[in-house]
């Protein structure tokens, strides 16, 4: 079963139409590679899966529950929008970090805040802030950041920050974790680790939507791959069919000037 | 005589701080509600503001306090502000508060705007309320942005209450001036310009520890 059903979205901005129906669906514990060059609404698309932007037309649903049909009216999508947001992580091009917060308190300030509103917080608020923070240590850790959890981000390098980042999206158990172009922002030699990192998610089946430029990474790691043009899905399938072998002319096109760089 | 004018001066310095703190406590609020309005998604209420501010700026702030204290005895028939000295305190403070709130809006609008959007949309994907992206993640970063713009203007605050000599509230420099009046002093002048050169120089080191204080993000 699908855990993430797409279908039919359109998105304009004035007269422009950025999205042109498009629809996919992503299975549980799968990677889908967004390729496809700037201004083809790649980011569009995940900035409407995580309500950033209101889709005009079309809907969407995560484990069959619709968070979102723009035939339903307004108030309805304004309601529980905050919790239709979790079932999303995002990390975003350029962190996106809180510049007042160390690395541990970035990560743990959301599932704090989140906290209060557990109806036992009163009663059990130590243990839950000692879990919360046990919880934000280990995802450090994990992203090989253990001796950076009390650095302010501008303390880190983007590599870094963009863990921290990683982490901090993870703290809230989405069952989606969004990329928008995670090493666009970064230097060369900083975007290996960074693709390292996601790559070892990809390995623990977290099911991910990641928006990029890098082929090789996304022919490797994505279990599926879109690759859109100028608002629309042109093609979509196994990354190795699609990178490899293209059927579309646009996507080869697309490739060409890629691999020609 | 030298006394004599320290304990006039210093009594005046008591109403020049009077006005000045109240005056603070009240017009970083509103300036703060004043500047959400500036930047309301209801238009109505956006031209409101931006005039509100245009009439507060575009004229004098003498002008303000004059119709402030006079105006109501005029047009009502009766005296709202009482007439002793907290009265005239009171009606310096209002005045002074609706004025530098409109300033105070402008900085406050200009260090929120100034926070980059993909702050308040992280914010938002992590599931924050509105309340808590401003209280958690925007407010420090505009205080942070705000406070060489506000040093300025609460600097010149301090020297603005000598204005309220014109509703005869006995500040600073209505202190140090009636000695010249009555007995042709004029060093008194001088010790007064001490006093707000100590006032504001205490305010300075204040600044620069808020300034030390923030330093420890960018």
């Amino acid at each position: 079963m699908a855990i993430l059903e797409v279908k039919n979205i359109e998105k304009h901005f004035g007269s422009t139409q950025v999205l042109k129906d498009v629809s996919f669906s992503l299975e549980e514990g799968n990677a889908l590679a967004i390729i496809g060059s700037s201004g083809s609404g790649k980011t569009t698309l995940l900035r409407c899966l995580n309500f950033l932007e209101t889709p005009n037309q079309g809907s969407i649903s995560v484990k069959d529950e619709t968070l979102f049909d723009a035939s339903m009216p307004l108030k309805q999508h304004e309601k529980d929008l905050r919790t239709k947001r979790l079932h999303f992580g995002m990390v975003f091009q350029s962190f996106n970090l809180f510049p007042q917060y160390t690395a541990l308190e970035n990560v743990m300030l959301s599932a704090q805040l989140l906290a209060k509103e557990r109806p036992d917080y009163k009663q059990n608020k130590k243990e839950i802030l000692a879990q919360i923070e046990e919880q934000g240590k280990t995802l450090l850790d994990q992203m090989g950041l253990k001796d950076r959890m009390d650095h302010y981000p501008h303390q880190l390098s983007g590599g870094q920050q963009q863990r921290v980042a990683i982490a901090r999206a993870l703290a809230l158990s989405p069952d989606i974790l969004c990329f928008d172009e995670p090493t666009s922002a970064l230097d060369p030699e900083l975007t290996g680790e960074v693709l390292k990192v996601i790559r070892g998610l990809a390995e623990q089946k977290t099911t991910m939507i990641i928006v990029t430029h890098e082929m090789a990474f996304a022919r490797d790691v994505a279990d599926q791959i879109i690759f859109m043009d100028d608002g629309v899905i042109v093609e979509q399938g196994d990354p190795r069919q699609v990178i490899d072998n293209p059927r579309e002319e646009r996507t080869k096109q697309f490739l060409t000037r890629y691999t020609e760089g | 005589m030298f006394w004599s004018v320290t304990q006039s001066l210093l009594g005046g310095l008591l109403t020049t701080f009077q006005i000045f703190i109240f005056t603070l406590l009240i017009a970083l609020p509103l300036g703060l509600i004043i500047a959400f309005g500036a930047m309301s998604k209801f238009k109505p209420l956006r031209y409101l503001v931006d005039v509100l501010v245009w009439i507060i700026r575009g004229t004098p702030l003498m002008l303000q306090l004059i119709i402030i204290f006079y105006g109501p005895g005029l047009w009502l028939g009766h005296n709202i502000w009482s007439g002793n000295e907290t009265g005239r305190i009171t009606a310096t403070v209002v005045a002074f508060s609706i004025n530098y709130a409109c300033y105070f809006s402008v900085i406050f609008r200009g260090g929120i705007e100034g926070v980059p959007v993909g702050q308040r949309e992280a914010g938002e994907v992590l599931g924050m309320t509105k309340s808590q992206i401003f209280f958690k993640v925007t407010l420090l970063q505009m205080v942070k942005r705000v406070v060489p713009p506000m040093s300025n203007e609460i600097i010149t605050l301090v020297k603005d209450t000598s204005l309220a000599r014109i509703i005869a509230a006995y500040e600073l420099t209505f202190a140090g001036y009636s000695f010249m009046k009555s007995d042709g002093l004029t060093w008194p002048l001088f010790y007064t310009g001490v006093f707000y050169l100590l006032f504001v120089g205490i305010l300075t080191l204040l600044f620069n520890y808020i300034e030390r204080k923030l330093d420890y993000f960018r």
